[in-house]
């Protein structure tokens, strides 16, 4: 298509720093979330859960909680209307356990009444008489042969081998590591929230604060028993995602009620509920083996992962496959062998969070190419950008990689931005400890560390991944518009701004309007794996371009200029696109084929302040160079660089969902800790802006790569500044105080099947 | 539930005085988190938060701190304790410190209030009033366990009342983040340099507040020799004799936030940290 220029310039194009539109209303409590949702008679929706991670239902009454007052629905598995299980890539997961719970947490039954309180009353006064059984929480001994199954096929949820080269090659320096990560929640401020109300069409519509609509439904429909033609999904105002609303939570439940009671009903979780109620980052277990040259050239990696994914699939399969394939790092890697595995136990279910599967093995090959520059003698950063991937290198998956690569440049860009001005400060509320005015610098030592990481965008392994735009430039007594309606999930990330700023760009006309993405425009794919820019906004972008080609032939026709909009457009131009990235192919035995569609890229720095002797921890800086192709937006792309390392600190040093036997142990913002502005630190920020030629205007995807090696840059900086060893984050005071590394009690020789582990 | 707003002390003590069981909200920093997540629902709830006889801060060699001074004003006005002061700042986000109060702090009474180990090494006494009059309880007896204290369902607390103890004091905490945390182990140190007394309260160590006899006159002897009107410099062995004395006074437990070794461990920092800070201040 040949495309004429751009005249109109207006603000608010691609490139520019642009305010979003739901930036204001945000910060100053006027936009409205999912959990702000009210409709005429509506009722409260509460949800019964298993207090036991592994049990027999043996018998269930409901007769006191249907007496009660309010009550207007109380429904078990006994009242649903199919058996039909969902779930985002195995249909493996009740709408209401029936028979058996296998995670403290897991929805029992669920009760509609007149106020919340009523509901919340009525579920608790449910009788369920449960026989407890044996509770599988280590997802090593879960994959041991004899361990009881906790579902029909056994407890692999997903096997991964990437085989590359010669994977038992040899190398004249090898190290070895075992490394391990806590479940971190994604702990979006706001909580699950929806609300459903029947239609008179026998259907119901649900407006829900979720990250797919169109996955929803595909899940929803089939547990309501109706055809997808009768269930219309909204998207409600979204408090942040980071992953946790990829899962179906509380969506079936609430369509339920409302199609029982006929009435509007609502559920929106409390904290501690949410805690329960979504899934979480899948904590791991990792045994890597790096082999390199005396000149500090990889050789080879060996990794076995193993991937806690709790009592349900949700998305476990992608995780473990992103864990393998990007288990080698951003380098040359010639030679490889990475078994990656997921096990089903009785742990809260775990899928989807920012990072997706990258984080984990991230943390654990930084901290190998650590320990191998030391044992070498380079310098970290050096041994990095000696390894580096380049354009056209093969990743240990065997996929070239093309477009943009630049791995070097982000090291040595990242390792050269300025470090903090001052040595360590005097001032207590700036010394690790912080408010707590522990030290004016006794005890306090300074630490770097660096890290870079890897991992991709968009849908991979042969997923048809692709979503659609309506675009249509009319005019209204105000002059011309842009209205834009797709079904992109605004999570907090902005594509609703790119959105518009590619509309703006495109059309040269600055009065752009986004429609409210619901399920009647087909799917824009899920506000995840940072594909939003690239997907829908490659969407809207290929949608202007139609509109704008009409616009010319209608110019051309009436003889009048293309920028005589008012001329033009006595009939509005609206057009539909769907848009996919190229292909990708389905993950072959070895994992050795072109799975995924481009890769980002992104380096950290970390200088930290480490109380040796409390073992605390003052974060005083984080330096980042990032790929981004092109940055759209770039004050939204910074945020989502500087929320990304506040994620990836909160799992380096405080967040942990901490289990014991299958129970949360700290399902609360006073125990399960996110980052303070007192510890997060200045963030100086590099953008490398090497346009990708598949992605609209360049632009990659920025959401995840920053959590991906913060983490461990931060972690490095602590045993720089410590000499401690910790392989485990989140780092506790005690690691650094009493160094006692992490041990799982199991030996796998890296790289073998953790199938065959023994205890040590 | 019911909950009345109280327009007078009296009509407080009135109320506690006729039902078994009265809830007061004054802050309401403890109570709404209870209620919020589902814990409590108390049936009768007394909001004392607009009594303003009990917001004065009275300073006259002897601090009288109503019970409804916030953890804010603490910060914003002298109360006469720089160690208050300082654990006033530890507590929560400026939200919580606007709303949060001393008479919380005790009502509540939770091993892991900020304020506690500071009242305790002030040995603060606790006014508690009732119909039948009022009474005046050291701080180290009003508390008995974990959120238990002397007070009766009947009595409201008042105020907290000090001796001003001079400028040698610091207030330390420790927690896994760096401001809005509850504290793993809290540490307060008092050295009354007219008085000549020592005075500590450890924090989230055992089931009340702690104190730490044999730290007391370990460091009492430090000052007798030393002088305690002037400057001192302990020692690199005092300071550590002092921390090791300071953390065999606790009786901890492993919970969510910590282990009992790490709090050991932190309290013997923190005591060595400490007693060489407030040595060095007259």
């Amino acid at each position: 298509m040949s495309i004429a220029p751009v005249r109109r310039r207006v603000r608010g194009g691609v490139g520019e720093s642009f305010e979003r539109p739901d930036a204001v209303p945000k910060v100053k409590g006027e936009f409205r979330y999912g959990s702000d949702l009210n409709r005429e008679g509506m009722l409260f929706g509460a949800t019964l859960r298993s207090p036991h991670p592994h049990a027999r239902i043996a018998g269930i009454d409901v007769a006191a909680a249907k007496r009660l007052p309010g009550v207007k629905a109380v429904i078990t598995a006994a009242e649903l209307p199919t058996r039909q299980r969902f779930g985002l890539m195995k249909l493996d997961q009740p709408v209401l356990a029936s028979g058996r719970v296998r995670y403290v947490g897991e929805p029992v039954a669920i009760v509609a009444a007149d106020t919340a309180e009523a509901a919340r009353v009525a579920a608790k006064a449910i009788d369920v008489r449960y026989e407890l059984l044996p509770a599988i929480t280590d997802p090593i001994a879960a994959l041991q042969p004899g361990a009881t199954p906790l579902h029909k096929p056994g407890n692999v949820i997903e096997e991964v081998r990437v085989v590359h080269g010669d994977p038992d090659a040899r190398a004249d320096i090898v190290i070895e590591g075992e490394y391990a990560l806590g479940m971190q929640d994604q702990a979006a401020l706001g909580p699950e929230a929806g609300l459903a109300y029947p239609r008179a069409d026998g259907g119901v519509e649900l407006h829900v604060a979720t990250q797919w609509l169109h996955e929803d439904l595909r899940q929803i429909a089939p547990c309501l028993g109706l055809p997808e033609s009768k269930v219309r999904l909204v998207l409600a105002g979204v408090g942040g995602a980071f992953g946790a609303r990829e899962d179906v939570t509380l969506q079936i439940h609430a369509c339920l009620l409302a199609l029982a009671t006929k009435r509007p009903v609502r559920m929106t979780y409390g904290r501690e509920e949410s805690f329960y109620g979504h899934v979480h980052r899948h904590p791991a277990a990792l045994f890597y083996a790096h082999g390199a040259t005396k000149q500090g050239r990889l050789v080879f990696v060996r990794a076995t992962i193993v991937l806690d994914g709790g009592a349900y699939a949700s998305s476990s399969p992608a995780v473990v496959a992103n864990a393998a394939c990007f288990g080698a790092g951003p380098y040359r890697v010639p030679n490889a062998r990475i078994h990656a595995v997921g096990a089903y136990t009785n742990n809260p279910p775990t899928g989807a969070m920012r990072g997706f599967g990258a984080v984990q093995s991230c943390f654990a090959y930084e901290a190998q190419m650590d320990k191998l520059a030391t044992k070498l003698g380079i310098d970290p950063v050096e041994l990095r950008e000696r390894n580096a991937v380049r354009n056209g290198d093969a990743i240990v998956t065997n996929q070239a990689v093309e477009g943009s690569a630049p791995v070097a440049e982000i090291v040595r860009r990242c390792a050269d931005l300025p470090m903090p001005e001052s040595d360590i400060p005097s001032d207590p509320i700036a010394l690790p400890g912080g408010a707590g005015n522990l030290t004016v610098g006794e005890g306090v030592r300074r630490g770097v560390g660096f890290a870079a990481g890897f991992k991709n965008v968009c849908y991979s392994h042969g997923f048809d991944d692709f979503a659609t735009a309506r675009v249509r430039l009319l005019r209204d007594e105000r002059g011309p518009m842009v209205r834009v309606h797709t079904a992109a999930a605004e999570v907090g990330q902005g594509v609703v701004a790119v959105c518009a700023q590619i509309a703006r760009t495109e059309l040269g006309v600055e009065r752009v309007e986004i429609d409210p993405p619901d399920t009647t425009i087909g799917s824009a794919g899920s506000s995840s794996a940072s594909r939003q820019t690239w997907m829908t906004g490659g969407a809207v972008l290929a949608a202007c371009r139609e509109v704008k080609a009409e616009l010319l032939s209608r110019a051309r026709v009436a003889g009048r200029s293309p920028d005589d909009l008012p001329g033009l457009l006595g009939e509005p131009i609206d057009r539909t696109v769907t848009h996919r990235h190229r292909d990708t192919q389905p993950r072959n035995e070895d994992t050795q084929n072109n799975g995924h569609v481009a890769f980002l890229f992104a380096a950290h720095r970390a200088v930290v302040d480490v109380d040796v002797e409390t073992g605390l921890v003052k974060v005083v800086q984080i330096a980042t160079a990032q790929d981004v192709g092109k940055a759209i937006n770039p004050l939204a792309v910074i945020g989502q660089i500087e929320g990304g390392i506040a994620q990836g600190l909160g799992l380096a040093v405080m967040e942990e969902v901490q289990l014991q036997d299958g129970h949360v142990r700290n399902a609360s913002f006073t125990d399960y800790l996110l980052p303070t502005t007192l510890d997060m630190p200045p963030v100086v920020v590099d953008l490398i802006e090497h346009p990708h030629p598949d992605a609209p205007y360049g632009a990659k995807g920025v959401g995840e790569p920053p959590t991906i090696s913060s983490t461990p840059a931060i972690v490095a900086a602590i045993r720089d500044a410590t000499g401690r060893e910790l392989n485990r984050v989140p780092v506790r005071p005690d690691d650094i105080v009493f160094d006692v590394p992490y041990r799982s009690g199991w030996r796998i020789s890296p790289g073998d099947d953790p199938r065959r582990a023994s205890r040590t | 539930m019911s909950v009345q707003v109280a327009r007078s002390i009296d009509a407080v003590l009135d109320h506690l005085s006729s039902v078994s069981e009265a809830t007061l909200l004054a802050g309401g920093t403890d109570l709404m988190v209870e209620i919020n997540f589902g814990r409590a629902r108390p049936p009768d709830v007394v909001a004392i938060d607009r009594l303003d006889e009990l917001k004065s801060l009275q300073r006259n060699g002897r601090v009288r701190m109503g019970a409804l001074v916030t953890y804010t004003r603490m910060l914003d006005e002298d109360p006469g304790s720089l160690a208050l002061r300082e654990a006033a700042r530890t507590v929560g986000s400026p939200q919580i410190r606007n709303a949060g109060t001393i008479g919380g702090n005790l009502g509540t009474c939770s091993p892991a209030g900020d304020t506690l180990p500071v009242l305790a090494a002030l040995d603060a006494t606790v006014v508690l009033r009732s119909r039948a009059g009022e009474r005046r309880v050291r701080f180290i007896e009003f508390m008995t366990g974990p959120k238990r204290s002397v007070r009766r369902a009947d009595e409201l607390v008042t105020a907290a009342e000090w001796d001003e103890a001079g400028p040698a004091q610091t207030f330390m905490k420790v927690g896994t983040r760096n401001a809005m945390v509850i504290a793993v182990a809290g540490l307060a140190l008092v050295v009354d340099r007219v008085r000549h007394r020592v005075g500590i309260g450890i924090g989230s160590c055992g089931p009340t507040i702690l104190g730490a006899p044999d730290a007391e006159r370990f460091a009492t002897g430090m000052f007798d020799e030393a002088g305690w009107e002037r400057p001192s410099w302990p020692s690199e062995a005092a300071r550590t004799e002092f921390g090791r004395l300071v953390a065999s006074a606790a009786r901890p437990i492993d919970d969510v936030r910590g282990t009992a070794a790490y709090r050991r461990q932190v309290l013997s920092v923190m005591g060595a940290r400490a007693i060489a800070r407030v040595a060095e201040l007259t």
